[in-house]
């Protein structure tokens, strides 16, 4: 082949790229291993996790999947996930992703949805660039980031704007109520800025106040970057309908919707919009159409935004979507229906408050902030939460998220979630656990 | 073959000038260049009011098959813009010189057309293709 090129080496071929650029060899990278020395090694490393009684949330959530999702997507038709170009052989593919947006958009309160991102973090970083596409009248480029906003959310958004010309404020929370407050926002007042990032429930849990948040960022001619929990949507108000004239954009992980732990990934991010702003929007978008026949069909649609028609000036160079987790995200949300996602809704309140009643009944556990929230809070320990965390591990119980790292500011810091996969015997083996740790501690 | 009036200035990135009796500058594309795109579909317009540096990209037109900016052509506020294209793109296809104009210009520096085609050159360099 390299002859019929008129190339003499394949070195040659990447001549243009400078040296110092190149990685100059692969000795870290072990040999190859067989099919079943892959199996066996990756069977020893599943085996590691356990089956433990998990309690952590921090924006992955364990949520019963029914088993007709995953049996259903490992079908052929689905299991291959590459972006379908050929309409004429994928309208099966196209149309599952069709009922995504109108789920997506429908959920959110929106009128346009794309056919998915890659994640929740990632998806945040994207709302940004393109908010600053889309809010022409703002050219400040800054962004404001609160900052109980996911910290990985925050940190990804950071790593991927950085060479982007942008601006970020970090909008502080208030330490008695966990949420952004008028008087957080009052620092800020007088600054141009394009967007204002807004997480419901926060990173905390709790309930902003998005009604007054979005109200004050528009009174400012910036956009609203809502960032939700899908599932949470089947009892909040949609951002579609925040204060007197609703988000801008809407983002967030699908991952509560049909995939699994599966150890941090992969999952979803999920991005909605109105439709003024589809244009600025990334990704791909699939459109109804009808045939040269007047037959109804499906297709990519509004492609001169991607990369492969606007080149550098592609509204992103994100083309491909998580078809395979869209899809299971899809399944789940059309077996559920809007009445059985309330009732993982309702059922993962009601879990987390009783099992934050548990817990804080016991000596050196308080609840953090009073306010009213999702289904996750912060307790404070009496004492550091790593070496708990280890103890109630040695258990079977991963109790939660430390905080120390994240939020120093909080102290001795424990962010808790349960769902409906949790039963009131599972809250009580973890409350004796806890007390008992505690306990054991104290003595030592 | 395409239109070029010869009472226009163009420049090498396909955009024409018209100075109107009041003194602003009307901006389009050219009968080239909407025949080269092929169907408009959409036109991203600037803001009235935003200034602009010679050169700047200030639009967008976007058809079927591809998406080109709008060059400014000289340092400029923009005045107005042609909103009928929000709806009907398809005017730059159908009357590119005339109804499908894109925005009128206040220009920074009295005569500041230095480097504009005259309709000739123009036509030599769409001819080149």
């Amino acid at each position: 082949m390299l002859a019929a090129i008129g190339a003499p080496s394949i070195e040659a071929l990447f001549d243009e790229i400078p040296p110092h650029l190149r990685v100059q060899s692969l000795d870290e990278l072990p040999a190859g291993l067989s099919e079943f020395e892959v199996m066996q090694l990756m069977s020893a490393r599943a085996r590691q996790d356990g089956r433990p009684l998990c309690f952590i949330g921090a924006g992955a959530y364990e949520h019963h999947i029914p088993a007709a999702v995953w049996s259903t997507i490992t079908r052929g038709e689905f299991y291959s996930a590459y972006t379908p170009y050929q309409a004429e052989a994928s309208q099966g593919t196209l149309q599952s992703i069709y009922e995504y947006q109108s789920m997506m958009a429908s959920l959110t309160g929106m009128q346009v949805s794309n056919a998915s991102l890659y994640d929740g973090a990632t998806a945040v970083a994207e709302a940004c660039l393109m908010a600053v596409r889309a809010n022409r009248r703002s050219r400040a480029a800054r962004i404001l980031l609160p900052r109980s906003l996911h910290p990985h959310y925050r940190a990804v958004t950071l790593t991927t704007t950085l060479n982007q010309g942008l601006a970020f404020d970090t909008l502080a929370y208030a330490r008695d109520a966990g949420q952004v407050t008028p008087e957080a926002l009052a620092a800020h007042d007088r600054q141009n800025f394009t967007a204002l990032v807004i997480q419901q429930p926060n990173f905390f849990g709790i309930l902003e106040d998005v009604d007054a948040l979005t109200d004050w960022a528009h009174a400012r001619e910036a956009l609203v970057i809502a960032v939700v929990n899908p599932i949470s949507l089947a009892v909040l108000k949609p951002p579609g309908e925040w204060g007197a004239s609703g988000a801008d954009i809407v983002v967030g992980d699908g991952q509560p919707l049909g995939c699994p732990l599966s150890s941090g990934g992969p999952y979803f991010g999920f991005m909605t919009t109105r439709m003024q702003h589809v244009r600025q929007m990334p990704g791909r978008i699939v459109g109804g159409t009808v045939d040269a026949d007047g037959r109804p069909g499906f297709s990519l649609t509004l492609q001169a935004r991607e990369q492969h028609i606007r080149r550098a000036k592609a509204t992103s160079n994100i083309c491909t979507n998580q078809g395979l987790l869209m899809m299971a995200g899809t399944l789940y949300l059309s077996l559920m229906g809007a009445e059985g996602l309330a009732r993982v809704a309702a059922a993962s309140m009601a879990r987390t408050e009783e099992l934050v009643r548990a817990l804080s009944a016991i000596n050196g556990v308080r609840r953090v902030f009073a306010r009213p929230g999702f289904h996750e809070a912060v307790l404070a320990l009496e004492r550091p939460v790593a070496p708990v965390l280890a103890a109630l591990a040695e258990r079977g119980i991963q109790g939660g998220l430390d905080l120390a790292g994240y939020y120093p500011e909080l102290g001795a810091a424990l962010l808790v979630c349960a769902t409906e996969t949790k039963s009131s015997a599972d809250i009580d083996a973890y409350a004796r656990a806890l007390a008992e740790t505690l306990r054991a501690a104290r003595a030592a | 073959m395409s239109e070029i009036p010869p009472d226009l200035k163009y420049t090498r990135s396909h955009e024409w000038l018209k100075t109107l009796p009041d003194g602003m500058v009307e901006i389009g594309i050219s009968d080239h260049a909407q025949q080269t795109l092929g169907d408009l579909v959409f036109v991203e317009l600037p803001e009235p009011g935003r200034n602009l540096a010679a050169g700047e990209a200030c639009a967008v037109v976007e058809s079927v098959k591809a998406a080109s900016d709008i060059y400014a052509p000289i340092a400029a506020t923009v005045v107005a813009v042609n909103a009928q294209l929000a709806e009907t793109p398809e005017l730059i296809n159908q009357d590119p010189y005339g109804r499908g104009w894109i925005m009128r210009l206040r220009p920074s520096t009295p005569a500041a057309d230095s480097g504009l085609l005259s309709a000739r050159d123009y036509q030599l360099l769409a001819a080149q293709g």
